[in-house]
């Protein structure tokens, strides 16, 4: 056992993880650190303040922020939702439909927006948009998020699926259910941890667009970080860190959340 | 994560296999009409003559091209020779990403090794203090990042408190800060796949190695990369395709003081020049140059799975 | 599928208000509108103002022409950007007595060669770009464009540029003493090749950061709007708006009314609300700029009256509006940009 963890060990890695760590978390400290400053200058320290997060809820931008909010939620919503849908169809296709001739072919299409760096699929929407004559607005948005997110959720189900033996839902079949039946009531319920976890990065990558969401919205259409970004471009003001500062906490929370979920399911 | 996606599952089971065009149709429809359409349009657009001030006009025209490869002088007059503008600034992006790649290896290796080697029940944990940070917008991340390295930022002041340097160290408006930027924009993206390859990887290999006397630094280099080699060249992907297009960090860390690829296409859509099949052609050039580097990868991997 | 179906009727639903009557949509550039203004609007019409940000005249432009058009009713471009615009018929006509107000424009704006007989636009606020400089960390003389294109040793690698082709090709054609427009190979030749050199002493390209970059330090000498420059002194005093000898560049902005306009009606309205002396003044007390409307001194912060900013001295040169350069021309001045930033 002592020559196992030997073999595994290598020294100077955990410093190296303790680094990666630290250079991951720095940047997001010193925002959170100074949301919580009294200034308005983002420079000088004048002491503990909640007077930006204030600010967010009732300032001059909150109208906006909020809007912005909105639109993001719902965007990232119903984007994560459906494209977990399709992929769910399609990874059901592709690991339990034997082996069929355009089966690479789908695979490459599915992971083709992984593929196109995001600066190429933005200026492709525009233009598409453009040509067919398509008014930008949050539908366009939503839209172009639906197809980006297919592959992020994908990868996680098919994962997910290949892990499970098809021999279950066989059983289920002998026992006379139907292939609708064991695909709801057997393949579903295993898959579910990859569904989520498939639903989340979905909804994490929606929610975190900007590039693509930047070139295809519409007049006054904000989402979050399109309206960060419209503040931020003229410098780091406190009330953003703010924002960012619950941003970050609605994200541990959520990722909390599917830790816990995910070890309940390990203990089943 | 791409390379997942194109190996697939090697399952043969069929139980679905009737519904099979049925349940991929959403999928098909969907990525065919917004990603495929819009990239074929694209290419249309690259052949089209450009409209003063930002649109096409719908004639055919090699214009687009001939200004990315060819260099006609100042007055666009002379014959062709080798335009060396876009050049410089494809090859800056692929030096940017490059090195942010390296970067992201250097420490996202040894962190997703680490990771991979705690006990079973607290990976889960350790993957998600590594993903957390990815849940911040890019954007704020990319601030908060340019507010830490300015020269009378925190990073500067907590160095020269302990003593390290005596004057600031001037990052911000530099390749290095743009590197840097990149690196962190994209670090989380090195570590999962690593991580997932050796989580996956056989330690009795190790184990065997150690007993044929095998350093442990000869067993990293000769037994684990070779097999952990697929994850490793992923996680390179993942960071180095999106580093070659960006242009927030270029922008706001280096002060858009050089175009990369990326600022240069937005600049044709957003910016100054508004030339439409210009912008279109430049993301063909970026499409193609990715495409082909995937190519070679997807290739080396059926090599190694076929040598193995 | 219940959240689904939620969703979608939400979005549906904002969908239908963004479309729905008393509404304005408005094109603007960031930070340059008071609040307290729209609100004030919105209390006295009942119309509710929707606003966008841009940061340059070119960006845009870019954004209309790529589909934005029928969703903005106006937006505020800088006077060549009307007449280029105006070109491109981007821009719907005013008809003579559809605006009640337009009387209050202040005569030497009432004509303007960018857009003879304001036919399209009204005016918003002017002003002047030149530059800011730190007079701590350079004591010498600052009105000169060498500060920006040639800059003594002390100053070089600290300088902030705007990302504006247009104001910077303008500025440098000042700096050369040659027109902004020239066809003229040798002159095109040598401002290519001044540029390239000078590109080598600047820090950064930034217009929305121009007044942070400067009051933080970041930066010694950086390229501003004179209201801009006067609300950067105002947190840093050493800093000073230079007038150089060669000339500076001098734009109006203006608010147009665009082609296609959803809520035609209602802009119209917001142009006449712009035209009353006491709403303008507020813009121009928040902004630190001029404006086009006669009668606005008595609702003037007095501070602006004496704002060295506003307040060229006697040794400073011409002040130029911007040209709108043929398709030609304007394909060397672009390749210019390019060699600057390449």
């Amino acid at each position: 056992m002592s020559a196992k963890t030997d073999v595994k060990t290598y020294s100077g890695f955990k410093f190296m993880t303790l680094l990666c760590l630290v250079i991951l978390y720095a940047p997001l400290i010193v925002v959170t650190v100074y949301s919580f400053n009294a200034s308005k200058s983002i420079t000088v320290w004048e002491g503990l303040s909640l007077r930006w997060y204030a600010d967010v809820f009732v300032g001059p931008e909150s109208g906006k922020f909020k809007q912005a909010a909105i639109n993001s939620f719902v965007i990232a919503i119903v984007a994560a939702t459906i494209s977990t849908t399709i992929a769910t169809l399609a990874a059901t296709a592709i690991v339990r439909g034997g082996k069929f001739r355009l089966r690479t072919a789908s695979l490459g299409l599915i992971s083709l927006p992984l593929m196109v760096p995001e600066i190429v699929t933005a200026v492709a929407l525009l233009i598409f948009y453009n040509s067919i004559g398509f008014d930008r607005g949050l539908l366009t948005i939503l839209v172009a998020h639906i197809a980006f997110c297919i592959p992020f959720a994908y990868l996680p189900i098919q994962a997910r699926m290949q892990g499970i033996e098809d021999t279950y839902e066989q059983a289920a079949m002998d026992l006379y259910a139907t292939k609708a039946q064991a695909f709801r009531r057997v393949l579903l319920p295993l898959m579910m941890p990859g569904i989520i976890s498939g639903f989340l990065l979905a909804f994490i990558v929606s929610l975190d667009d900007f590039i693509i969401t930047n070139f295809v919205k519409g007049a006054g259409v904000e989402t979050l970080p399109t309206a960060i970004f419209g503040s931020v471009k003229q410098g780091l003001k406190p009330n953003i860190m703010a924002i960012s500062t619950m941003l970050l906490a609605v994200s541990i929370v959520m990722v909390t959340i599917s830790y816990f979920v995910s070890k309940s399911d390990n203990t089943k | 994560m791409a390379g997942g996606a194109a190996s697939g599952g090697s399952s043969a089971a069929d139980t679905y296999a009737g519904a099979r065009n049925w349940l991929l149709m959403p999928s098909w429809v969907v990525l065919i009409v917004f990603v495929l359409a819009p990239v074929c349009m694209m290419l249309i657009y690259s052949f089209l003559t450009k409209e003063f001030r930002g649109g096409v006009i719908w004639e055919f025209s090699l214009k687009a091209y001939d200004q990315f490869f060819c260099d006609r002088g100042l007055f666009g007059d002379e014959p062709c020779a080798i335009e060396w503008t876009y050049i410089t600034i494809f090859w800056r992006s692929i030096w940017q990403a490059g090195a942010a790649t390296i970067l992201s290896l250097i420490i996202g290796f040894p962190t997703a090794y680490f990771i991979a080697t705690r006990p079973e029940r607290t990976r889960a944990m350790w993957v998600f203090l590594i993903t957390i940070p990815y849940w911040v917008n890019l954007l704020i991340r990319t601030v908060s990042m340019k507010f830490l390295l300015r020269d009378q930022g925190p990073l500067n002041d907590f160095l020269i408190s302990i003593g390290l340097i005596d004057s600031p160290l001037h990052i911000i408006n530099t390749n290095l800060a743009v590197q840097l930027g990149l690196f962190y924009s994209y670090l989380p993206f090195m570590v999962l796949p690593i991580y997932a390859s050796v989580e996956r990887y056989n330690f009795a290999l190790s184990e065997a190695a150690a007993d044929l006397y095998a350093t442990k630094w000869t067993t990293l280099r000769r037994i684990l990369l070779p097999a952990v080699k697929p994850g490793v060249i992923a996680g390179c992907i993942l960071v180095f395709v999106p580093s070659l297009g960006a242009f927030l960090a270029p922008d706001l860390l280096g002060g858009a003081k050089n175009f990369m690829i990326g600022s240069l296409i937005e600049e044709q859509f957003k910016g100054n020049a508004g030339n439409w099949p210009f912008g279109a052609a430049a993301s063909m050039i970026l499409l193609t140059m990715v495409l082909i580097i995937l190519l070679i990868f997807a290739r080396q991997q059926r090599k190694a799975e076929a040598t193995s | 599928m219940k959240l689904l179906t939620q969703s979608a009727m939400a979005l549906a639903l904002m969908a239908n208000t963004a479309a729905a009557e008393g509404d304005l949509v408005v094109y603007h550039w960031f930070e340059y509108m008071p609040q307290e203004l729209l609100d004030k609007f919105t209390a006295e019409t009942g119309i509710n103002v929707t606003m966008d940000t841009y940061d340059s005249n070119e960006a845009m432009l870019a954004s209309l022409k790529a589909g934005g058009m029928g969703t903005y009713d106006v937006a505020v471009p800088g006077d060549y950007m009307v007449a280029i615009m105006a070109g491109e018929g981007l821009l719907d006509t005013i008809a003579d007595g559809e605006l009640a107000n337009k009387g209050n424009i202040a005569p030497e704006w009432a004509d303007p060669s960018f857009d003879p007989g304001r036919t399209h636009s009204i005016p918003y606020q002017w002003g002047s770009t030149a530059f800011s400089v730190d007079t701590e960390a350079y004591s010498g003389d600052i009105n000169t464009t060498d500060i920006l294109f040639n800059p003594p040793a002390e100053l070089s690698g600290k300088i902030n540029m705007l990302d504006s082709q247009g104001e910077v090709m303008a500025l440098a054609s000042l700096h050369m003493g040659i027109p902004q427009c020239s066809s003229d190979r040798e002159q095109l030749k040598a401002l290519n090749e001044m540029l390239v050199n000078a590109k080598a002493h600047w820090a950064s390209f930034n217009s929305d950061t121009a007044k942070e970059v400067l009051v933080s330090g970041d930066v010694a000498v950086g390229m501003i709007y004179d209201g801009f420059g006067a609300k950067a002194r105002a947190e840093k005093a050493s800093l000073q708006y230079a007038f150089p000898t060669q000339g500076y560049v001098v734009w109006m902005d203006n608010v147009v009314l665009l082609k296609d306009a959803p809520n035609r009606d209602n802009a119209l309205k917001f142009m006449d609300f712009l035209l009353q002396p006491e709403n303008i003044a507020a813009v121009s007390n928040y902004a630190r700029y001029g404006a086009g409307v006669s009668g606005v001194g008595d609702f003037l912060d007095p501070e602006l009256a004496t704002l060295p900013e506003a307040n060229p001295p006697a040794t400073a040169g011409q002040g130029a509006f911007i040209e709108v350069c043929d398709e030609a021309t304007q394909a060397v001045y672009d390749q210019i940009w390019t060699n600057v930033k390449k």
